[in-house]
Parts: C-alpha cells; structure tokens; sequence
C-alpha cells in the first residue's frame, strides 16, 4: 500500500502505527495536526478538504521518498484527510519508524512541512460568524484586486503562507 | 570577387535564463532551430549548425551539418563565430541566431543582397538601440584574424567586435524581426504576438479544484480553444470566469504533474490549475 494515500473516513492513529511496527525499528515517532477552533482571530467551526488525488498522491510519494533517502528511514506513513472535519479530527497523521529516534524525528518534520507546502490540498474554514474561507486563497486573490504582488509568490515555488488550522 | 557565402545558426547557447533548451522551443509545431535553419538555407552555397562539443549528439541538433565549437576557454556567440571562420576560411557567415522567432526571408534576403565584402561585416542597426546586431550579420573572411585578436584581448562580446571593426550597417526592414526571447516571459510575449493563430482550436480538459472550482461554477469542463500554453489557457479562463487568483498564486499541472506555464497543449491535454495549497 502507498506510504501516501487520502482518505475521506476519519483517520485512526493507532490502526495506522500498528502498519508500521518493524523488528528493525528502535524507535517510532508521529506527527498528528487536529482541526483546531481558531484561526487568523476568527472563530473556526469546521473544515472542508480538497485535494487534487491523482496529483496530489504522486507529491506525497515523491515527498516520503525524498526523506527515506536524505534520513535512511524505510517505515514510513503519511495519511491525509478529505472532506468535512469537525474540530478534534485528525487532518493528517505521520508516522515514521527507525533504527534511531534522530532520524525518526527528522523525516518527520521533513515531511509534515513538505506535505503542507506542496501538495495539493486544498481548506476552506466555516467560521461561528457565519464566514467561510480558503485558507491561503482568499489572501492572494485580495492582493490581486490591490494589484499588489510583491509578497514573495512565484510559479513553481511553494505557497508560503502558513496559516494552518494546527501545529 | 567575393567570398562564397556559408550560412550559420547558433544553437550552442546555454538558455540559463530561459531555463531550458531555447533550440528546442516550439513556435506553430516547429522547433527555433528547424525554423531558423530552413530560412537560412536556401539563401547560402552551405548550412550549419554551430554546437558545443557536448552538444554534438544532441537528437535536435545532430541530424544537421555541424560546425563545432572549437575555442577552448572561450563562451558564447564569439566562440561559434570563430569556430566556423576557422573551419571553412575561405567562406563568408551568415550568421543568424536560433532564438530569433520574429525573423524573416525577407530581412535575410535584405542583409544578403546589401552584404559590402570589402568591410569586415555587414550588420543590421538594432531597432531598439542603434547598435549592430550581431547574430544576424555577414563575417566575411578577413573577419577571422580580427576576431582572433579581439578574443585574444580577453573579450567575447561580438557586438562590441562589430562596433569596432569596419562594419557596414544597414537599417531593419521590419524593425521586430530580430526581437529575441530569453526569457520564459519574453516567450509567452512572443507566442501571444505571433499575427496568424499558432495553434488551432482544439478540445482541453479542464478539472478546477478549490476557490477556482467554487468562481467556474464547475469541476471541469471541455475547451475548444486555440491557446498554446497553460498561460494562454488561463487567460482566457479568468476572463470567462472571473477568477480572482493571479497566476502568479498559482501553480499549473498537465495530465496530473506540474509543468511550466509556457508548455505546449495538445488536444485532450487534462489541465488543473493549483491555487495555493493549505494541506495539514
């Protein structure tokens, strides 16, 4: 099975980290983002995820590849949620098994921020006040409108806003 | 009597700024290097393609007449220049850059015939500038030892050559024709310019996704249109449904992976353009 996949049911961690117990591992880390209830000083109620599955998977297997060979880890798992969250989800959920906790650890993070900043995926935030909103998108299209650009987006590089809903 | 006239397109560039091979670039299904090489050779006794040593096997270039770079230590245009001199001595070169998509028979033909064999060169006063234009010029045989010594001085830069060599300019007949295109912007200007319709109309699919999927009312649709790359494509989308993202916010991926915004689009291509992601 992928070591990236989506999934639209919500996500149990433990069944995942069963999937990646190892004899040769030492060590297990995990990283987990929750659908949190704030946001940019708005009340969140809930979220909506979109993806690009096609894309999106290919992204994700060149990610967890990338961090097998710069961190030398073989157990690696990355699940992505889609569809409606409620808060206290799960949104996504990394694991990493290794020989040492160091590498373990690194590809973690490695790939947790690769994930979020490249593949396609995509959030719209329901605010309490009624609001809703894409997450990264609404920003830019503002800008658009001010015929302002100079903040640092280019084709082919990253969107680097983080506004995530967690971590 | 004056020297047989031996034609000479430069192909040996290292595009750096275009990112990718400029030869190789396609205008209307042809590449730079096919196009430049057929206009230019029916105007000379013998054509060539001016290739670095690394480049000789180069699919593209390899089915041509070659003349390789053969000036060790020496970069650019001026190492192409010399190489052919030095290799056939007895000729004079047109020379004509690959990357030169504006340019016509009819302004080669005007060079041709106006060519004063008894100056070092015959070049055309830039449009933009009033310098010579280099790479679409006539070196006649005398041009090598001058060369020679230019470079031996250190330099490299022909048109500072031709500045200073007896060169007999001539004013453009179409001032456009040798507007060149460095750069993947100056491409998609240049594609966007080109009078006749490139490419004709033919059946895009395209998946929206996110804030664009939300503004297209839609998650894809069917697009018979003529545009020849994923900018051209999203020009005529935005307008169609007024998408408030840049394309400067967005990436763009061709039959499910990322691709440049320049790429040619052929019939059935699926295209989804990439808002800003907010995975995590």
């Amino acid at each position: 099975m992928s070591a990236f996949r989506f999934t639209a049911t919500p996500i149990d961690g433990t069944a995942l980290r069963a999937e990646l117990i190892d004899t040769h591992c030492g060590g297990f880390t995990c990283f987990e983002g929750w659908v949190r209830d704030h946001n940019e000083g708005q009340q969140v109620l809930h979220l909506e995820y979109e993806a690009f599955e096609a894309l999106g998977v290919r992204e994700g297997e060149r990610i967890v590849r990338e961090a097998c060979e710069k961190y030398g880890v073989t157990r690696v798992l990355c699940v992505h949620r889609l569809g409606d969250l409620q808060l206290r989800e799960i949104a996504v959920w990394v694991g990493v098994a290794a020989a040492h906790r160091d590498e373990a650890f690194k590809a973690c993070r490695y790939i947790i921020d690769e994930v979020k900043h490249r593949v396609p995926i995509w959030k719209k935030e329901h605010y309490v006040s009624g609001d809703s909103g894409w997450v990264n998108c609404e920003r830019c299209a503002a800008h658009s409108h001010d015929h302002d650009h100079d903040h640092g987006h280019s084709p082919g590089h990253a969107h680097d806003h983080d506004h995530s809903s967690h971590g | 009597m004056s020297a047989p006239l031996h034609g000479l397109v430069l192909a040996g560039g290292r595009s750096t700024r275009m990112g990718h091979d400029k030869a190789a670039l396609q205008y209307a299904g042809r590449s730079q290097l096919e196009r430049a090489f057929a206009l230019l050779e029916p105007l000379v006794t013998r054509c060539f393609v001016s290739v670095r040593d690394d480049q000789r096997n180069d699919p593209l270039r390899a089915r041509y007449p070659q003349v390789v770079d053969a000036a060790p230590g020496l970069e650019g245009p001026a190492a192409g220049i010399v190489s052919a001199l030095r290799a056939h001595p007895q000729a004079a070169w047109v020379v004509v850059a690959c990357d030169l998509p504006f340019l016509d028979a009819g302004t080669l033909q005007h060079l041709i015939a106006r060519r004063d064999p008894t100056r070092l060169a015959t070049a055309f006063r830039s449009s933009h500038d009033a310098l010579p234009e280099p790479l679409c010029a006539i070196y006649e045989p005398a041009a090598l030892a001058a060369l020679e010594q230019f470079i031996s001085g250190g330099r490299n830069c022909p048109r500072k050559f031709l500045i200073q060599s007896a060169t007999l300019l001539l004013e453009q007949p179409t001032a456009e024709a040798l507007d060149n295109v460095n750069t993947p912007a100056e491409l998609d200007q240049a594609r966007s310019r080109m009078s006749a319709p490139t490419v004709a109309p033919r059946a895009l699919n395209v998946q929206y996704f996110a804030l664009l999927r939300e503004q297209a009312g839609r998650r894809e649709e069917v697009v018979t249109t003529g545009a020849a790359t994923p900018r051209e494509l999203f020009a005529e989308l935005a307008s169609r449904h007024h998408f408030t993202l840049a394309p400067e916010h967005l990436k763009v991926a061709v039959n499910s992976e990322f691709t440049d915004w320049s790429r040619p689009l052929s019939a059935g291509d699926h295209v989804v353009f990439i808002p800003p992601v907010a995975g995590g």
